[in-house]
């Protein structure tokens, strides 16, 4: 993996900065006062509010309308996990928790403020990110870029923010990778999409230090709509990666991002999702980036938690030379239901696509991997590698392999490969026989099958990647 | 500390292996476990180890004056017991230090990070393993030379009681043997009982043991002094055997 080599340098020259975190505490949840909570239930007159509450032009709300439509018409998809049982009628839709978004930690209500001390947030913004924004529930109530770079013309805001601030900007490429008909759980994202990231990188610069985004769901029964748009201009370069968790609750919410990133030519954009939700989450992401020539547009995703998780991280490869890394991640435990994996579509000649998938299911969970390589005629000496490993843990736990491949071109190279296995007895006698439990076994087989993705993390995310599994097979996470 | 094995009688799959061993290893001593292949000299360090394969048809383990034959292999290790395996596993995306750590705090409760870096580099240089080696993943991709030092370094840096090495001669150049044999016999003489399970004799040029056994169809035809070995060396097993 040529292209995933791009922070291992700066990572080694760093010091050493731990935080240590409580996780075990992930699910907690604080009281609120919204601002405005909007009744359950999705309808014309909620999205109109959200526009005029959001004081939006008029294309948007056009937009937000026409998404409704679509969402309302479109069926649950067919395919993949089991939808049916998302209470949309009992979901609230909009809730705003603060009328003006802070720059400083200090000016957020005590509640929220501590939600995201416990997250380790402030700290980890002193220590080694140039940007943060933090979304609590519907609205991003904290952002902040460093000097130098908003000196050097990175924008790094909130995307409702950007289309104040930048609407030139943001209509020219915002729903242009991702249009709202896309998929209903796009549409019902593009009629209600509050909050999220917008970052620009300005043409030749490159931000060497990585913007976060931490996305928070507090209360019960709520859907979360952000939108992220990422616009890298060419010969640009940033890492940008987001987290997300939310409090534990008997009753079911709903996680449906929108992201969107345009890779301009020679650019090189790596975006990293470390998501743990709480098991009550449904989370259906589309997540779809534009490379041009010769822009690397890598994704690395690592799904823990939610209750089902449907995301397949994608590239369209438009220009030629353009390279995609998608790394995927994903752990199913009790009752969930990882279907991830990636899709690369080559649309120009000597575009290269990779495709590397783990998964671990246990307790009967779990995990498909889901993926699609297309090449278009005329994309010739395209090349595509996929790689999917699944690890089950037990009897009841489930993997399947469903790659999907359409290639219209006959000179190109497209190879695939995968396993899927249990943990070996040997492995485990071999680690018993020094001392380690067979629970301390199992962890580190585990890590260590999910090294290839670890590695590839800046250390602090590497060390809370490793906790979070080794909470995940304990069964503490919950 | 000693460990005592009585009268064991092990099978696999309904296939009796060891029929009736005894054996006992006290700390400081050497004992060398000799014989053809295919005698159960790998099954008896298995079993003595807790590998969940094999049944034990009848006898006892006593390590600690208890019978260990119902614990688990972490439980074993607890109590200052080693193998030194023939064909070490592959554990990918482990790195060697990670796993050595790991076991090294779970044994020695309390441990120091601190500690076990300046025992760990002492024993690299004991074994004159270079410091880079520590960063790979676990046995993976080692020759089989490496796989062997990587086993003796874990043995010299988790320092049990009593170890029982299977093979650890065998896929060595005569220099690796040399740096092996002098490690083994280092720790021997700082007071660790060792049961070393040899095909050939070769080791024993190294380290000279107190006990030599063989073994042959799963039980023990002869026991004796160093002395013994030479004796197989010249009359081959079938000779000891007809003796």
């Amino acid at each position: 993996m040529r292209g995933l080599k791009m922070d291992k340098m700066k990572q080694q020259q760093k010091p050493k900065l731990v935080i240590e975190r409580d996780y075990s505490k992930y699910g907690f949840s604080v009281d609120v006062d919204y601002l405005y909570k909007a009744r359950k239930g999705l309808s014309h007159e909620i999205v109109e509010e959200i526009s005029k509450i959001k004081d939006e032009p008029k294309w948007m709300l056009e937009f937000r309308l026409k998404a409704l439509e679509h969402f309302i018409q479109r069926p649950l998809p067919t395919w993949g996990p089991d939808l049916s049982r998302i209470p949309f009628d009992d979901l609230v839709y909009y809730l705003k928790p603060i009328d003006k978004q802070a720059t400083s930690w200090e000016d957020l209500p005590e509640a929220i403020r501590q939600t995201f001390e416990k997250l380790g947030i402030p700290e980890a913004e002193r220590k080694f990110l140039g940007g943060v924004g933090a979304m609590f529930d519907s609205e991003t109530v904290y952002h902040k870029i460093r000097e130098d770079l908003a000196k050097q013309g990175v924008i790094f805001c909130d995307t409702d923010t950007a289309l104040k601030e930048y609407p030139e900007l943001f209509r020219k490429y915002f729903g242009t990778v991702v249009p709202y008909n896309d998929n209903k759980f796009a549409a019902l994202n593009s009629a209600v999409w509050s909050g999220g990231s917008f970052l620009y990188i300005p043409e030749g610069v490159h931000v060497n230090i990585p913007l976060q985004a931490y996305f928070r769901i507090n209360a019960p029964q709520m859907g979360q709509f952000e939108r992220t748009l990422i616009i890298a201009e060419p010969d640009s370069k940033v890492h940008y990666i987001e987290s997300c968790t939310a409090g534990v609750y008997t009753t079911k919410s709903l996680h449906a991002a929108v992201v969107e990133i345009i890779a301009l030519p020679g650019a090189h954009v790596r975006y990293t999702t470390l998501q743990n939700w709480a098991d009550n989450v449904y989370n259906l992401v589309t997540k779809r980036a534009h490379a041009y020539e010769n822009a690397i547009v890598e994704w690395l995703d690592a799904n823990i938690g939610s209750q089902v998780t449907m995301k397949y991280p994608s590239v369209y490869l438009l220009g030629q030379g353009a390279r995609a890394e998608i790394l995927s991640v994903a752990f199913a435990g009790k009752g969930q239901h990882q279907d991830t994996g990636g899709k690369a579509i080559h649309l120009a000649p000597n575009t290269s696509s990779t495709i590397t998938a783990k998964s671990v299911s246990k307790d009967g969970g779990k995990t498909n991997y889901r993926g699609l390589i297309k090449v278009l005629p005329g994309a010739i000496n395209s090349r595509s590698f996929t790689k999917c490993d699944a690890i089950i843990l037990d009897e009841q736990s489930v993997s399947d392999t469903i790659p999907y491949m359409e290639i219209n071109e006959n000179q190109v190279s497209i190879g695939h490969e995968a396993t899927v296995g249990k943990v070996s007895d040997e492995q485990l006698f071999y680690l018993m026989s020094r001392g380690l439990t067979e629970q301390q076994a199992l962890t580190m087989i585990v890590n260590g099958f999910f090294e290839a993705f670890t590695k590839e993390l800046p250390m602090e995310y590497a060390v809370e990647f490793n906790r979070l599994i080794q909470l995940e097979m304990a069964g503490a996470v919950g | 500390m000693e460990l005592e094995i009585k009268d064991l009688h092990v099978s696999i799959e309904g296939k009796k292996i060891l029929n009736g061993i005894s054996l006992k290893i006290k700390e400081g001593e050497l004992h060398a476990l000799m014989g053809p292949n295919g005698s159960g000299k790998s099954t008896l360090a298995y079993v003595l180890m807790g590998h969940p394969k094999y049944k034990i048809d009848s006898g006892e383990i006593i390590f600690h004056g208890e019978n260990i034959i119902n614990l688990t292999p972490d439980k074993r290790a607890k109590l200052g017991l080693f193998l030194g395996f023939q064909y070490p596993t592959e554990v990918p995306g482990v790195t060697f230090k990670n796993f050595l750590w790991t076991a090294y705090k779970t044994l020695n409760n309390g441990a120091s990070y601190v500690d076990f870096n300046e025992i760990l580099d002492e024993k690299l240089e004991l074994l004159e393993i270079d410091k880079s080696f520590v960063l790979r993943y676990l046995n993976e991709g080692f020759s089989g030379g490496e796989k062997k030092r990587s086993e003796i370094l874990q043995l010299a840096v988790l320092n049990p009681k009593i170890a029982v090495l299977d093979e650890t001669d065998s896929g060595l150049d005569v220099d690796s043997l040399k740096i092996v044999a002098n490690g083994i016999k280092k720790l021997n003489e700082n007071g660790m009982g060792i049961l070393l399970i040899t095909h050939y004799q070769r080791i024993l040029n190294y380290i000279l043991p107190d006990f030599v056994h063989v073994m042959t169809d799963g039980k023990i035809v002869k026991s004796g002094g160093h002395d013994l070995a030479k004796e197989i060396e010249e009359k081959g097993y079938e000779g000891i055997k007809d003796g």
